[in-house]
């Protein structure tokens, strides 16, 4: 997806959630500006949001609303736009009903007085006193809004919202630094532009045209929203919805997304790929329907999804997940590609451990690892069974692992045996004999919607059943990496995509 | 003055007590004035002369007894209607920031819905009678000076020519000099509108220049209403009496030093 069109997909986003914050911050910033109480009550609420890490708000509007999909029946997505857009409006609440709030009650008393003293309502006194003379501090509000909003927008992508962000997890994660810069320039350019043009209003509205300029903010960040939210409908032809096919947050995901789009091209459908997404936003959008498919690890499904821990033979555990997942979550299992992408313990080729065991004692081991491996079962049993005992948890992006691991800035990861980088960093597998790690083996899982509506579909994935040795899986994450290749370039050398 | 021809209200206060935070801070005042009367309340700050003030246009509510004008309970009338027929002018000014003088004197007869003919006619009487040059209509209140700006708010709370105007302490913040002239000014107008004012202030020479009668406030309660010079030759009580002392005692001093440095 082009660059242009993420900018404008990220800034439909911002403007969507902007237009729906001025709106609810001004309507509570009024109701509650006569009600000290309720204001107060709203302050700290508001507050209250914000201490919720960006981030985090963010991914839990992926379960908060595939649960209220699920309690009432309704269809409502639980990734995408709508789970962004609900936290960008409830982080851009706080600068809003605080600038209302703080406007009127910075309003010399003696004004308001004679505004009272000259017959005015009480509407008349806001409308005509109390609002222009806030307006300054609601514009300061929105500004502040905007410019968090354009930030936060970026950290939407694992939600599976469009938006620049796309351009830098992707970037980070193929290292095509390029592309996170890009990303970078767009949204801090957005977000000057944004900034300039709200401190150019608020000036104005200082004075005599107060109200005329808080009245042209708010109908331009409403039309502005409207046209956003039309230019999608406008611009998308085929009536179909589309594929909708999702990819965690490392380089293997994003290659295997483009070789399943491979595999469904020919259709006049549009395939869209929701990149960077975390194991249960993955899962829970699948089963939601949200999504049509990723690509999912027997190991991880067997321990993170179905809260197993027992270690178990591998064709066995092909066949209690693809029972389990179908029986307790209607999630199908369509396809094994062939290779194992199993956690694997990884040092540097010069160090003198042969074991896991003479690892775990060693005093301050400096241990990293991706955002979820530490609290997953496969670390509990690698530490019990092993016996970590005085470990430094470094958790940070997988595609910096290897590369922080080969710098010496840690001792050992938890890396991916089909990680490219084993090789081309001079890095040693450590041979897991007590069996803490189950086996991984690569699967397609479709969704249930997906898989009764479109068996045509689900037969051409099949076909992908077995075509992926991990030979070449490491191949193609070595290119793509190592910068040489994009993942559609490196998925192109599959059959699928000839 | 065409416009003006109409004469001052009646203004009768019977048995008003008005509570705030609890306390009773104004306490059983009786208190009539006659159309066309320029009454100055007077008393120590904190004695209630305000908060009586501002029961008139019910900016405050009364705890018990009853204030009319011309005869009619103003709790009876529409609150907005009953504070559009009343001028209002007080030591904060409140002028409206982001309007120009002239949106400022002009927002009575727009919110009563005059036509813009009417008001701007209006606003042109009351830059003339208030000394005002008509180049200062499209000044902000921030390029006033203190005298100016006194001069908008009192031509603002005579814009709809009410018959009651209430000025509540209006040249405190005022240099010597200008707060004399305007003192004039307002007797001057005072008569030649007919209106009926009543004035507070803490200042007794103010009250002594410019009032009919007198109304003395002492913690909430009158105590006693008097022509300017009952009040200095009769204090009714040794409250008033103190009132009165630093101020006579200034005089003294004034006519000793003048007399030692007689040739």
């Amino acid at each position: 997806m082009s660059w242009w069109a993420l900018t404008l997909a990220h800034l439909r986003l911002v403007l969507l959630a902007l237009a729906v914050a001025l709106v609810a911050g001004l309507g509570t910033g009024l109701l509650s500006s006569r009600r000290p109480r309720l204001a107060r009550a709203m302050l700290a609420l508001s507050a209250w949001i914000q201490t919720v890490p960006a981030i985090a708000l963010l991914a839990v509007m992926v379960p908060a609303l595939a649960g209220i999909a699920s309690l009432t029946g309704l269809r409502i997505a639980s990734i995408g736009e709508l789970p962004a857009l609900i936290a960008l409006v409830l982080y851009a609440l706080l600068p809003l009903v605080r600038g209302v709030l703080v406007g009127l009650s910075q309003v010399d008393p003696s004004v308001s007085l004679a505004a009272r003293a000259v017959g005015m309502t009480d509407r008349q006194r806001l409308m005509e006193v109390e609002l222009p003379l806030a307006a300054p501090s609601i514009l300061g509000g929105l500004r502040t809004a905007a410019v968090w909003t354009v930030g936060m927008a970026t950290l939407a992508t694992p939600v599976g919202a469009r938006s620049l962000g796309n351009l830098i997890f992707a970037g980070l994660q193929t290292r095509q630094f390029d592309q996170v810069l890009e990303g970078c320039i767009a949204a801090a350019g957005l977000a000057l532009a944004l900034d300039g043009a709200l401190a150019w209003m608020e000036r104005r509205a200082r004075g005599r045209h107060a109200m005329h300029s808080l009245r042209a903010v708010v109908i331009g960040v409403v039309f502005a929203a409207v046209l956003a939210g039309l230019l999608p409908l406008m611009s998308r032809r085929d009536t179909g919805e589309p594929i909708r096919i999702g990819a965690k947050s490392f380089t293997e995901q994003l290659i295997l997304a483009e070789v399943m789009r491979c595999a469904l091209t020919g259709d006049d459908t549009s395939i869209e790929v929701h990149p960077s997404l975390g194991t249960t936003v993955a899962f829970d959008a699948l089963r939601a329907g949200d999504l049509d498919m990723y690509v999912e690890y027997t190991g991880t499904a067997w321990t993170t999804l179905l809260g197993r821990d027992e270690p178990i033979e591998r064709e066995r555990m092909l066949r209690e997940v693809t029972e389990a997942l179908e029986r307790d979550y209607h999630v199908h299992v369509v396809a094994r590609l062939g290779f194992e992408n199993a956690y694997a313990l990884v040092i540097r080729d010069d160090d003198r451990a042969t074991h896991i065991e003479s690892l775990a004692t060693r005093p301050g081991l400096r241990f990293g690892a991706d955002y979820e491996f530490f609290a997953r079962d496969e670390w509990t049993r690698l530490s019990s069974q092993y016996g970590f005992s005085s470990v430094e948890q470094i958790t940070m992006d997988p595609s910096l692992l290897y590369e922080a691991l080969h710098a010496g800035e840690v001792d050992a990861i938890a890396g991916y045996t089909t990680d490219g980088r084993i090789d081309t960093l001079s890095l040693r597998v450590l041979p897991d004999d007590r069996s803490a790690f189950p086996p991984y083996d690569a699967i397609v899982l479709a969704s249930d919607a997906f898989y009764r509506d479109h068996p045509e579909r689900i037969e051409r994935l099949r076909a992908l059943e077995g075509t992926i040795d991990a030979v070449r899986m490491r191949h193609w994450n070595g290119l793509v990496d190592g910068g040489e290749r994009t993942p559609q370039s490196a998925a192109g050398e599959h059959p699928a995509c000839r | 003055m065409q416009t003006d021809s109409r004469r001052g209200a009646r203004l009768v206060l019977e048995g008003v007590t008005v509570h705030r935070g609890g306390v009773a801070v104004v306490r059983e005042v009786d208190l009539s004035i006659a159309p066309g009367e320029l009454v100055v309340l007077i008393g120590p700050s904190g004695s209630g002369k305000s908060t009586l003030l501002s029961a008139i246009p019910r900016l405050i509510d009364l705890a018990s007894g009853t204030i009319a004008i011309d005869d009619e309970d103003i709790q009876r009338r529409d609150v907005h209607a009953l504070r559009r027929s009343i001028g209002f002018c007080f030591q904060g000014l409140g002028l409206f920031p982001h309007m120009t003088v002239r949106e400022n004197i002009a927002v009575g007869p727009r919110l009563a819905g005059w036509d813009a003919a009417r008001i701007a006619a209006r606003v042109t009487t009351l830059l003339e009678v208030m000394s005002l040059p008509s180049t200062f209509a499209d000044r902000m209140p921030d390029a006033l000076s203190g005298g100016q700006a006194q001069r908008v708010a009192v031509a603002r709370a005579l814009a709809l020519e009410p018959p009651l105007l209430l000025l509540d302490e209006p040249f405190g913040a005022l240099d010597p000099q200008t707060r004399e002239r305007l003192q004039q000014e307002l007797r001057a107008l005072h008569e030649r509108l007919g209106l009926t004012t009543v004035l507070v202030s803490h200042d007794l020479s103010e009250a002594l220049r410019l009032g009919d009668r007198i109304a003395v406030m002492i913690a909430g309660a009158l105590v006693q209403v008097s022509v300017p010079i009952d009040l200095v030759n009769a204090p009714g009580t040794d409250d008033v009496r103190a009132l009165l002392a630093p101020a006579l005692e200034h005089a003294r001093s004034l006519l000793a030093l003048v007399s030692r440095d007689a040739p």
